[in-house]
């Protein structure tokens, strides 16, 4: 009868497994991003963040001496990466007025602190490798995005990688963005991958700076887990020893 | 305890898993408690301030804010530096042996420079900030709490029977140059008189 | 059983032994332990199915606490900061970057609002499988199923809290339900909400219900509950009661203390869950998107919804009775036959005690047909859950012939049907001999 009962049960796990799964068979999907936890990485895609991101967009949640944790120390931070005025307890907040950039962008731009998490780093790569050249007649700003159709931000990093041009392709009805090789960076194409992979490798560490406290704690966690289980689990058998 | 026979393997095993258990119910109230102590944001506001002490006339007092608590910069006259001598024998602690201070602020100025005074305006009593209480006949000036009354001299420290323990804290500071100071942070300072 | 049968504690002389007597004089304290737990008799027959109670207990000690180290430091603001972030977003960011241990407390508080959704539904799945919802336990399960609406309520609320574009647009569209009643839906909106759309308002009160209001109640229904388990004494999985042979001092032949055999745990201590509960705070904490909504790291925007809006994944099934609900009939409007479907889903519920007439408790002696119909059931929830969660036009394996919307109704209607039809084929169904003494080892 009770294995009757856990064979039923054991069906029923495998449906509700299964459910998630083709949950996640029916998702679009991105490239996946080459996402580091090394501190140089993660240094340099600090360093090109602040450069090129900061000036726009607010991280308001992150302080700057936060950036300790990523290998940085507090003179290093104040010596290259604040702006005139900035304290290493300030946040990386951005001077841009909201309204003038409502009007210039059509949208303020939103705040980066936790966008990793929101949109995931496989798309923030796409993105930062997906900007196009259009007319201006097509878009003020001259750029288009083949992550982001319609994007109200130009292309800043466009002096690293260089300029792309999309062709459309039809197949079977479906319209897809073909991009070409860009020309004219500062940087080779797998340099400039590289770069925004280090950005975005940032963006993921900003989004959740106790991420590594986190599983490394977790780990000594299960670990104790693991230990209590043996010993609860023993002293449960002892004290079941004596009922028939 | 059940009232049965409990067993040696048993009692082993009751000891063992409470211990565990309890380091378990230790180790996660660490967090818990851990995170009522100041946040990284609080932290940060208490870093050391500077402030500009090139416009402070003689005789006159500034107040900075560091870590939320008002410190007093008051430049002495050479009056106020002599009645610290002629109120001495009036004090609780002249030498100031049971009051907070950093090692080159214990002496009878309780300063690096004689001149300056830099000192926390909390009173010790209860945490009320002291009010200045000018020379008025007897009085040689100093600051008085307007809560409980504490009475103290122009360098912070606190007259005989008074409500308040000790004199007035001196927080860690250091000269940056002539006209500004850091408080907050003393690393490298030492007594100059 | 009640408190006053047990004699008092007597000193043994010690200073310790003293104070206790003292202390047991002027307040029931050993005959509350000896009542509820070194003498309260459970069957010893329990399976797995038996730990989700104690552990829901677990998991709300857990919320009420990690809740508490969070309200020090959340602020139900929802205003915009000089950065131009509302406050009680960056206040939740702030709790998790900048104050020591704020991660984990906040993991642990939506994780363990997930974890006691698991545990509730697989501690109701154990009811319907084991009968414990038959006489003389009714009641047990009505306060259970008030406990399990006061859930909802908290979780909905609490969704509200962190105040990103899931919290906003969830509360907007669950809050816009109320707009369903015929004559005073709109007004009624419009109070709950405190404003013309989900504000700052709605926030502030969300916080005093999620922080106050509602625990308050939960904490009164889970004693309630468990008063009324101790008072019959528990089923198990034979559905058989324990309380007919007795020995000669009045203890059940087949029971065994709770303290310590069910309190240390029998073949699987109850550790096994909380492996799982900490491997997901330490290590998944967003739980695949489903625990913490990609969106709702996105702030607040009232001028923009995003995409795909689903409620968190406990309500799901719930959800999708809601969005089923497509006919006008009877001159109500659909809308509103949504919202009927959706709280009589959970209402129709607190019936079961009235619609099962099987004479068997038991799944292990009940017939072909509770089997097979319990099994659509549990398949069709899943389902449902799985729907509630996908776009409106979804279709399973981008199939147009298995389109998400009408298997959602089919679903629907089986839930219900599942329901109604009951006192009929729990009649009929050909169960088995039910045994006096329950089947150990």
């Amino acid at each position: 009868m009770k294995t009757r009962v856990i064979k039923f049960l054991k069906r029923l796990s495998i449906v509700a497994l299964a459910v998630p799964a083709l949950a996640l068979a029916s998702e679009a999907h991105f490239e996946a991003a080459p996402v580091s936890t090394d501190p140089s990485s993660l240094q340099n895609g600090a360093k090109l963040f602040i450069n090129y991101c900061l000036n726009c967009h607010g991280a308001s949640m992150v302080r700057y001496n936060q950036l300790q944790k990523i290998g940085l120390d507090e003179k290093t931070i104040a010596e290259n990466l604040l702006f005139t005025g900035e304290k290493v307890g300030d946040m990386m907040t951005v001077s841009l007025n909201r309204e003038d950039a409502e009007a210039w962008f059509g949208t303020a731009p939103p705040d980066l602190s936790v966008i990793a998490r929101a949109k995931g780093a496989d798309y923030l790569y796409a993105y930062l490798r997906g900007f196009y050249k259009v007319k201006t007649e097509a878009r003020a700003t001259g750029w288009n995005n083949v992550a982001f159709p319609s994007v109200g931000m130009p292309h800043v990093l466009w002096d690293l990688q260089g300029v792309q041009t999309a062709t459309e392709t039809e197949e079977h009805g479906v319209k897809t963005l073909k991009l070409s090789d860009a020309k004219g960076g500062a940087l080779s194409v797998a340099d400039y991958d590289k770069a925004v992979g280090d950005i975005v490798s940032f963006m993921v560490w900003m989004a959740e700076p106790n991420a590594g406290t986190r599983k490394t704690i977790g780990i000594f966690v299960l670990i104790f887990l693991a230990v209590f289980y043996v010993f609860t689990h023993k002293l449960g058998k002892n004290y079941w020893k004596d009922i028939h | 305890m059940n009232g049965q026979m409990v067993d040696n393997e048993r009692r082993t095993l009751i000891l063992a898993t409470s211990a565990v258990g309890g380091a378990g119910v230790v180790a996660m109230a660490v967090p818990f408690v851990g995170s009522l102590a100041p946040s990284e944001k609080a932290k940060a506001a208490g870093a050391p301030v500077e402030a500009d002490i090139g416009k402070l006339k003689e005789g006159e007092k500034m107040i900075v804010k560091w870590r939320g608590k008002p410190v007093w910069i008051l430049r002495r006259t050479k009056e106020m530096l002599a009645s610290l001598e002629t109120v001495k024998d009036l004090l609780a602690d002249p030498e100031s042996e049971k009051s907070v201070q950093p090692t080159y602020a214990k002496n009878a100025a309780r300063a690096q420079k004689d001149e300056y005074l830099v000192v926390v305006g909390i009173c010790t009593h209860l945490g009320c900030s002291p009010s200045d209480r000018p020379a008025d006949g007897n009085w040689k000036g100093g600051f008085l709490c307007p809560c409980h009354g504490s009475q103290f001299d122009f360098a912070g420290r606190v007259f005989k029977s008074q409500p308040a323990p000790t004199n007035l804290e001196i927080p860690p500071y250091k000269f940056l140059s002539d006209t500004r100071i850091l408080i907050g942070d003393d690393s490298g300072a030492s007594r100059e008189a | 059983m009640a408190a006053n049968i047990y004699p008092k504690y007597q000193s043994d002389g010690s200073r310790l032994g003293n104070l206790l007597e003292w202390f047991d004089v002027r307040f029931p304290l050993t005959s509350l332990w000896r009542a509820h737990l070194s003498e309260y008799y459970a069957p010893k027959n329990f399976n797995f199915w038996y730990f989700f109670g104690s552990i829901a207990l677990v998991v709300l000690v857990i919320q009420i606490v990690s809740g508490i180290f969070l309200t020090m430091n959340y602020k139900p603001d929802g205003t915009l900061n000089a950065a131009g972030i509302p406050v009680a977003f960056a206040s939740v960011e702030y709790i998790t970057r900048e104050v020591f241990g704020g991660w984990f407390i906040r993991n642990m508080h939506s994780t363990g609002a997930s974890a006691f959704f698991i545990v509730v539904y697989l501690h109701m799945f154990r009811g319907m499988l084991y009968g414990s919802y038959r006489k003389p336990r009714e009641l047990i399960w009505i306060f259970g199923v008030m406990i399990f609406l006061c859930l909802m309520a908290a979780g909905f609320m609490g969704y509200l809290l962190p105040w990103g574009q899931m919290s906003y647009w969830g509360a907007q569209v669950i809050l816009n339900l109320f707009s369903a009643i015929p004559l005073v839906g709109e007004d009624l909106s419009i109070f709950a909400r405190g404003d013309f759309v989900v504000s700052d308002a709605t926030l502030n009160r969300f916080f005093a219900f999620h922080v106050i209001a509602v625990p308050l109640v939960l904490i009164g229904l889970v004693v309630a509950h468990v008063l009324a388990l101790h008072e019959t004494g528990s089923n198990n999985p034979d559905g058989v009661e324990i309380k007919k042979f007795k020995d000669d001092k009045g203890v059940p032949l087949d029971g065994v203390p709770f303290h310590p055999y069910y309190t240390i745990g029998h073949d699987l201590p109850a550790i096994t869950i909380f492996l799982f509960f900490f491997f997901v705070v330490f290590f998944w904490p967003e739980g695949g998107g489903y625990f913490l909504e990609a969106n709702n790291f996105l702030p607040a925007d009232s001028m923009k919804t995003p995409n795909h809006i689903a409620p968190v994944w406990y309500f799901t099934p719930f959800y999708s009775m809601l969005r089923a609900m497509v006919w006008n009939f009877f001159w109500i409007p659909a809308k509103l036959w949504g919202v009927v479907a959706m709280g009589g889903g959970v209402v129709i519920l607190a019936f079961l005690p009235w619609l099962d007439r099987s004479p068997a408790k038991s799944i292990r002696y009940r017939g072909p047909i509770f089997k097979t119909l319990l099994a659509i059931f549990v398949v069709g929830f899943l389902i449902l859950g799985f729907l509630g969660a996908q776009v409106p036009e979804y279709c399973f394996f981008g199939l147009s012939w298995l389109p998400g919307a009408v298997i959602a109704q089919i679903f629907t209607v089986y839930y219900f049907l599942f329901f109604v039809t009951m006192p009929y084929w729990s009649k009929i169904d050909k169960c088995k001999p039910v045994p006096e003494r329950v089947t150990f080892k």
